[in-house]
């Protein structure tokens, strides 16, 4: 993903979400987010079973 | 305070000094270093008097601890390293983890500096200035832990205790040449605790021996119903499990991702402990990158919805350098971390396989010895990359999936120490601990003397 479309969610999604950013965020919010969609990237290519389920905390 | 807390507990008991005697001199030794380290944020000398001079008895009668500040103090709001939360009330009661030490004959002699809201590898914090490594003042003491690493690394205080979503215990407990245990996820009580992650947040102590490590955890060991993700078991105690040796363990090196980046000290100090043990096995922690990945995402996300009403409203009052994560956390797609949740369901299975064949994995804590303080990136498998969203790689895995770990102190040809993690099955942390013990006795794995004997 290129500077162009990082900064596109960037403004997108720090609206929707109700944060302010200031111009002198920009550049280590977008690093960041650089490596965390990396890492989501990683992670959305697993091959994994339909049935599995996910493994958050939680007993009835 | 070089004394190990069974020392300490072993004097007082014997009457050969006191409670008090003990607490006068770690205040002064706090006193002294303290302003070098920057480990404390609170010291709480009134407070330690008083239970001082309660004649407190048990298996760590009269042994000064402190605690990372992002676990309740009565009387003190509950940092957790942050600026925003110094406007929060005052805990109205101490964690129960506090509660068990002091039930334990514990004293509780301050609060410690940390990371803000946990979410770092630095032991940097922009509100209350870095904590700094006992062996080297320049350098990184780790985090995000950092004020518990430099303050059981430099013999300030015997024992601490703090929290590890990611490798917050393992990566200061490697930079500042101390043992640290994150036990089974679900095994000690978070209650009373900042959260950070709750997915996988763990709290754990930190000292300079294996018996005081177990003693610590002993102590504090038992269900709490004020922690959701406390599991009801009986306590499992180890002190009396320590010595009875490794033989019969069967013992591996972690081979592929875990020693793809490391430097040449953290791949020594891993090779030493093998030999030591007479590993000579690898083995193969499946997908371990992606896990690393799972978990990457996992945090800042949960990180994100946490503190997501602070950055709409307070977000310059934040350390820039976790502001800036968090935004980002907050922007990842939400698929994203459903899968990650799914995947580590099937890490997880795949990883408790490998309990069937091994009772313990080695593996590095931290893929090079302690940066400089300030150090913005460092070179991991070849490449520059940012330090601060890296110097987990090797500790993410890991928690992830819950795994007891005790990461040992072993010293380097640079000259600092760095940490190897013995990883072993679910509630097996007696099989760890019996490992780190046989190093210990050994030589391989020891907590080196800080040269600030000021």
């Amino acid at each position: 993903m290129d500077d162009a479309a990082l900064d596109g969610l960037i403004d997108a999604g720090s609206a929707i979400m109700g944060i302010t950013m200031k111009p002198a965020w920009r550049q280590a919010v977008r690093m960041h987010l650089a490596i965390s969609l990396g890492h989501a990237e990683t992670v959305l290519e697993a091959d994994l079973p339909d049935e599995l389920d996910p493994a958050p905390v939680f007993r009835a | 305070m070089n004394g190990s807390a069974t020392a300490i507990a072993a004097a007082v008991a014997s009457g050969r000094t006191t409670a008090t005697a003990v607490v006068t001199a770690c205040l002064d030794r706090i006193g002294r270093l303290n302003p070098v380290l920057n480990a404390f944020t609170a010291v709480l000398a009134e407070r330690a008097f008083m239970r001082a001079a309660s004649q407190p008895i048990g298996p760590l009668a009269g042994v000064p601890f402190a605690v990372k500040n992002l676990i309740d103090v009565a009387g003190l709001p509950t940092l957790a390293g942050s600026k925003i939360n110094r406007d929060h009330r005052p805990a109205m009661a101490d964690a129960p983890l506090i509660a068990r030490l002091e039930a334990a004959g514990a004293i509780l002699v301050g609060a410690l500096n940390m990371g803000e809201y946990a979410y770092d590898f630095t032991g940097e914090n922009a509100h209350d200035g870095p904590s700094r490594n006992p062996h080297d003042t320049a350098r990184m003491a780790g985090g995000s832990s950092g004020g518990s690493g430099s303050a059981v690394g430099g013999g300030l205080v015997p024992l601490a205790l703090g929290s590890d979503t990611n490798g917050s215990i393992r990566v200061p407990a490697s930079f500042c040449g101390v043992f640290g245990l994150k036990p089974t996820y679900g095994r000690l009580t978070r209650a009373g605790s900042f959260p950070f992650v709750s997915s996988l947040d763990h709290l754990g102590p930190l000292a300079r021996t294996v018996g005081d490590l177990a003693a610590a955890y002993d102590a504090m060991q038992g269900y709490d119903p004020a922690d959701p993700v406390c599991v009801d078991r009986p306590p499992d105690p180890v002190t009396g499990v320590l010595d009875r040796g490794v033989g019969g363990l069967r013992i591996a090196s972690a081979g592929g991702y875990f020693r793809a980046g490391a430097s040449a000290e953290a791949l020594a100090a891993v090779d030493a402990v093998a030999a030591a043990l007479e590993a000579s096995e690898t083995v193969t922690i499946p997908q371990a990158e992606r896990a690393r990945s799972a978990a990457y995402i996992i945090t800042t996300t949960e990180g994100a919805a946490l503190h997501l009403q602070r950055l709409r409203s307070r977000p310059d009052d934040f350390d820039a350098d976790v502001r800036d994560r968090l935004i980002a956390g907050a922007l990842v797609p939400a698929a994203a971390v459903v899968q990650a949740q799914k995947f580590r369901r099937w890490y997880q299975q795949a990883v408790l396989r490998l309990f069937d064949h091994v009772d313990a994995i080695l593996a590095p804590a931290t893929p090079c010895v302690a940066p400089l303080i300030g150090q913005k990136s460092f070179v991991l498998d070849g490449k520059d990359v940012p330090l601060r969203p890296n110097i987990g790689v090797y500790t993410q895995p890991i928690s992830f999936i819950g795994l007891p770990v005790v990461a040992v102190p072993v010293p380097t040809a640079a000259g600092l120490p760095i940490g190897v993690q013995i990883i072993t099955a679910p509630w097996r942390e007696d099989v760890a601990l019996r490992i780190a013990r046989a190093l210990e006795a050994g030589g391989v794995a020891r907590a080196p003397s800080s040269k600030r004997e000021a």
